[in-house]
């Protein structure tokens, strides 16, 4: 079969690799390159557990093809950290007990880091439309929208 | 959220140094920065990936199979069919799982898995599946519990017979008991007010996001290892060995991070056909399920049919209360009505007639969700018990503790209840802000109630202190939602050692004892009971070595807040001891296990505010409040979480999920979209209020939590619609078209 030759930037780093035209994103991120934080859960985007930002908009890694990750600039939950720092929304989620079994929880942080790069003081309802398209079935979602709050908080005190 | 600061008891004994806290679980960094390794995450040098092919049929006889095309096909490595499997009798306790994951002479439900593949790529394994080919006798087809039970019925499953019955042709009966006490006849005569109404309720999937996964590597010794998404590693190994007609010593079984369970993971769909086709192929095989497998083939809660009718005199006292449950199985016999008229445990009924009847279809084999069959049970008696108040005029948390079971008064079978904190929970809504603020205008309240029995069963756990006086804390029950946290907390109110000192870990089928399924809500109470008594023990180790270090009488030294005392003498902490302990006798260790008596019955109450937008027949939640006995909470962030993700769970079966079958019994909304779950903009906060009646058979006073949760919400929902529309819903869910098909037949009538 055919491969395509695939440059992109993954978490800052310049990666490549060849994929097949009918590999899922999301099975290049977790075959190719090991970056198994982002899961398949249903596979046709309506769970939100594959979230990954795109040139930093949200996408389900499970809808797009891999050679269309070409040129773009992806961040997974793998590199929403900063060095031995994690972000505010990790460290919020820990404190806040905002998992439980934890396979849904890449998926949320990605996508509330994409709604507080863009939104830094966001109301409880802006962060609940935010995260629609995640499911959890464990916290019925409560601590979860509380850590994002938690972790505004602390993005907006944070000195620049 | 109005979570109670320790709002232990006045009989609460005790306080605690580190039980109550809410450390961050030791768990959690990996699940947050995307390390934590669920079985979908494991792969294997060599690895192949394995594919089902599945019968399109609802029932049918298997004809032939002919997996010569698939065999043939590129990187094709291994086909098996129900003819690779061991044959079981029909009353073997794993027959109905050994043949649910692998069809023998008949597709039982659309969906059953026929022949599987493995092959080097995933998408040859799915390629070779497609070119297997089967050969079908479509029979007739039970669907529903009406179809079941009619009169002349075909028989969906030859295999059955009804439990309970002693009965030995084939019967579309699952199960039939029937039980109660007093005169129930007597009672209605004693009764002013009757009330008869009967409930529907359909299928509904627990919804865990992760989908079943497993990889096997078979060994040319014939020995398996398994890396598997479970709620019992042990039980994956016994139901995987009664399969393969293995003995256990040849399977040991690793447990992956679970990424969710609620009850569907305590049985097995995948292991035993890894293990096959990595013994045929002599390579690893993993095999990850499609959301659409999980949803056509695994898991559904049971549908029901109950009929309810109760009584009461006009100042609120419950004479006498007389139900029959239908619970359908699915393709295979089971339990569930029976755990449902269990369940019927709440209030003092002197008159009481139960009758729980299972039945079989051809649906996917149900499983266990969550305080199975008890929500539903709920639904018909936490209605009827709102229209009472209604009727009487009367406050419906009033009626409740009127009626309420205390310690000593008979449960559904007749065993008297132990220590329950029912009234106490039933008083936390009672006195709760939200109970006690107006009901927004143009909104409806609800309040209903749960019980939940929880059980003990078998447990086993070793501590070890390292040289450096840190200790590990072994398992082996999984963690679906932060036990690993629980564990460590009891062990280091035990040892006195900072929590961040201790490592909780779950250990594989050969390096901790057997440990039962996490299931009943037993992790934290009999596991935990087990880390306590190996603590105990421990710790008289330790002030043994204490003596012999100091040179003096064992009965000498005391143990206080982590250190041994003798009087005289500074204390001997416990890195004190570990570093001594070569010359003291040798590695610090100690192993408990036990078979769990005592587990503390729970019970939830919640309340809701609804609006009923009367246009589209939508239910908006404006505020909820749900209220649970834990006995003790050890970590409270979980208990909460507990308490939290099983009301929303409770919500969503309420609401909107359903399982829609098409005539020929073929599941036609199999995806995130069409079975529609909660998301995070179809709810407010769930305030969650942790009342605390100790259970005298734990140690810490611990409950299980897990359940309960599950049980009040769907009543509490249909009560609140009910305040707000006027319409009674009695058959779920009560989601916009059927809510909306309700209220325009009241207004029309």
């Amino acid at each position: 079969m055919p491969r395509t030759h695939v440059n992109c930037t993954v978490n800052g780093d310049e990666v490549d690799f060849l994929s097949a035209d009918d590999t899922s994103l999301l099975n290049a991120l977790r075959d190719e390159l090991g970056l198994i934080g982002a899961k398949e859960g249903c596979g046709t985007g309506d769970c939100g557990t594959c979230t990954i930002l795109v040139d930093g908009r949200v996408n389900c890694a499970c809808l797009m093809f891999a050679p269309e990750a070409e040129g773009t600039t992806i961040t997974t939950v793998e590199g929403i950290a900063q060095g031995d720092r994690l972000h505010p929304l990790q460290q919020a989620f820990l404190e806040g007990a905002a998992l439980q079994c934890g396979v849904c929880t890449p998926g949320f942080l990605v996508a509330a880091k994409a709604l507080l790069d863009k939104n830094s003081d966001p109301t409880e309802t802006e962060i609940r439309y935010a995260l629609a398209g995640n499911l959890c079935r464990c916290t019925g979602y409560d601590k979860i929208i509380r850590a994002v709050q938690e972790a505004a908080v602390e993005v907006n005190g944070a000195p620049k | 959220m109005t979570v109670t600061e320790n709002p232990r008891t006045t009989e609460h004994p005790r306080t605690y140094k580190y039980v109550g806290t809410r450390p961050v679980r030791h768990d959690g960094l990996d699940k947050v920065t995307g390390k934590a390794r669920f079985a979908a995450d494991l792969d294997m040098t060599g690895q192949l990936r394995g594919a089902f092919v599945r019968s399109p049929h609802a029932h049918a006889r298997i004809v032939s199979i002919d997996t010569s095309r698939a065999e043939a096909m590129p990187g094709v490595k291994a086909v098996v069919t129900g003819d690779d499997f061991a044959e079981l009798d029909p009353t073997h306790p794993e027959f109905d799982t050994a043949v649910n994951l692998m069809a023998r002479t008949e597709s039982l439900y659309s969906g059953h898995v026929v022949a599987a593949v493995a092959a080097v790529t995933a998408s040859q394994a799915a390629a070779a599946a497609a070119a297997v080919e089967v050969e079908y006798e479509p029979l007739p087809a039970v669907l529903t519990i009406d179809e079941a039970i009619a009169e002349g019925a075909p028989i969906a499953n030859p295999t059955n017979r009804t439990l309970f019955s002693g009965d030995t042709e084939p019967s579309n009966l699952a199960s039939v008991n029937e039980f109660g006490r007093g005169d129930v006849e007597a009672g209605f005569e004693a009764a002013d007010i009757v009330i008869e109404r009967e409930f529907r309720t359909v299928a509904v999937h627990q919804g865990y996001i992760e989908p079943h996964a497993c990889v096997a590597d078979c060994g040319q010794d014939g020995k398996a290892t398994i890396w598997a998404s479970s709620q019992g590693h042990f039980a994956v190994r016994a139901k995987t060995a009664a399969a393969l007609g293995w003995s256990t010593d040849r399977i040991k079984v690793i447990p992956a991070e679970i990424g969710g369970g609620f009850g569907g993971k305590t049985t097995i769909y995948l292991e035993p056909v890894a293990v096959l086709l990595s013994q045929k192929a002599a390579r690893p095989v993993k095999i990850v399920m499609s959301r659409e497998e999980v949803l056509r083939a695994t898991g559904p809660a049971p549908a029901t049919k109950i009929t309810a009718k109760i009584g009461a005199t006009n100042d609120g006292e419950i004479t006498t209360l007389q139900s029959t449950m239908h619970f359908d199985n699915g393709s295979t016999k089971g339990f569930s009505a029976l755990t449902g008229a269990m369940s019927v445990a709440s209030y003092k009924l002197p008159n009481l007639q139960l009758k729980a009847i299972g039945t079989v279809t051809n649906t996917a084999r149900s499983a266990a969700y969550r305080a199975p069959s008890a929500p539903q049970a709920a639904f018909a008696v936490e209605t009827l018990i709102d229209e009472l108040a209604q009727r009487l005029d009367m406050d419906p948390i009033d009626i409740r503790l009127q009626n309420a079971v205390v310690e000593g008064d008979a449960t559904a079978m007749g065993a008297p209840h132990p220590k329950i904190g029912f009234v106490e929970t039933l008083e936390a809504i009672k006195n709760s802000e939200h109970y006690n603020s107006p009901v927004p205008q143009g909104a409806g309240r609800g309040v209903a109630t749960g019980f939940w029995f929880n059980i003990g069963e078998q447990s086993s756990a070793t501590v070890n202190l390292n040289e450096d006086g840190t200790a590990t804390v072994i398992t082996g029950s999984p963690d679906i939602g932060g036990s690993r946290a629980s564990m460590a907390l009891m062990a280091a109110e035990e040892l006195g050692l900072a929590v961040d000192r201790i490592t909780p870990v779950v250990a594989d089928t050969e390096s901790v004892g057997f440990t039962d399924i996490t299931e009943g809500s037993r992790a934290t109470f009999a596991t935990g009971m087990a880390v306590v008594n190996a603590c105990r023990e421990l710790i008289e180790e330790l002030k043994q070595r204490a003596a012999t270090i100091k040179g003096v009488d064992v009965a000498e030294v005391d143990w206080v807040d982590g250190a041994a005392v003798i009087e005289g003498q500074d204390p001997l902490t416990i890195p004190e001891i570990t570093a001594k302990a070569k010359n003291s006798g040798g590695p610090l260790t100690a192993t408990a296990s036990l078979n769990a008596a005592g587990a503390g019955p729970s019970f939830a109450v919640h309340v809701a505010d609804v609006a009923v937008d009367e246009e589209t027949g939508q239910t908006t939640i404006l505020r909820y409040t749900a209220a649970q006995d834990a006995g003790t909470a050890i970590h409270p962030s979980y208990v909460e979480g507990q308490i939290q993700g099983g009301s929303v769970q409770g919500i969503g079966w309420a609401l909107n999920e359903e399982y829609i079958y098409d005539p020929d019994g073929v599941m036609e909304n199999a995806s995130f979209l069409d079975y529609r779950m909660p998301v995070a903009s179809d709810l407010p906060m769930i305030d969650a209020i942790i009342v605390e009646v100790p259970n005298p058979s734990h140690p810490y006073g611990v409950r299980g939590v897990g359940e309960t949760g599950i049980v009040p919400p769907i009543p509490t929902l249909a009560n609140a619609i009910a305040a707000a529309t006027g319409v009674r819903m009695t058959s779920l869910p009560m989601s916009p078209p059927r809510l909306l098909a309700a209220i325009s037949e009241n207004a029309g009538g």
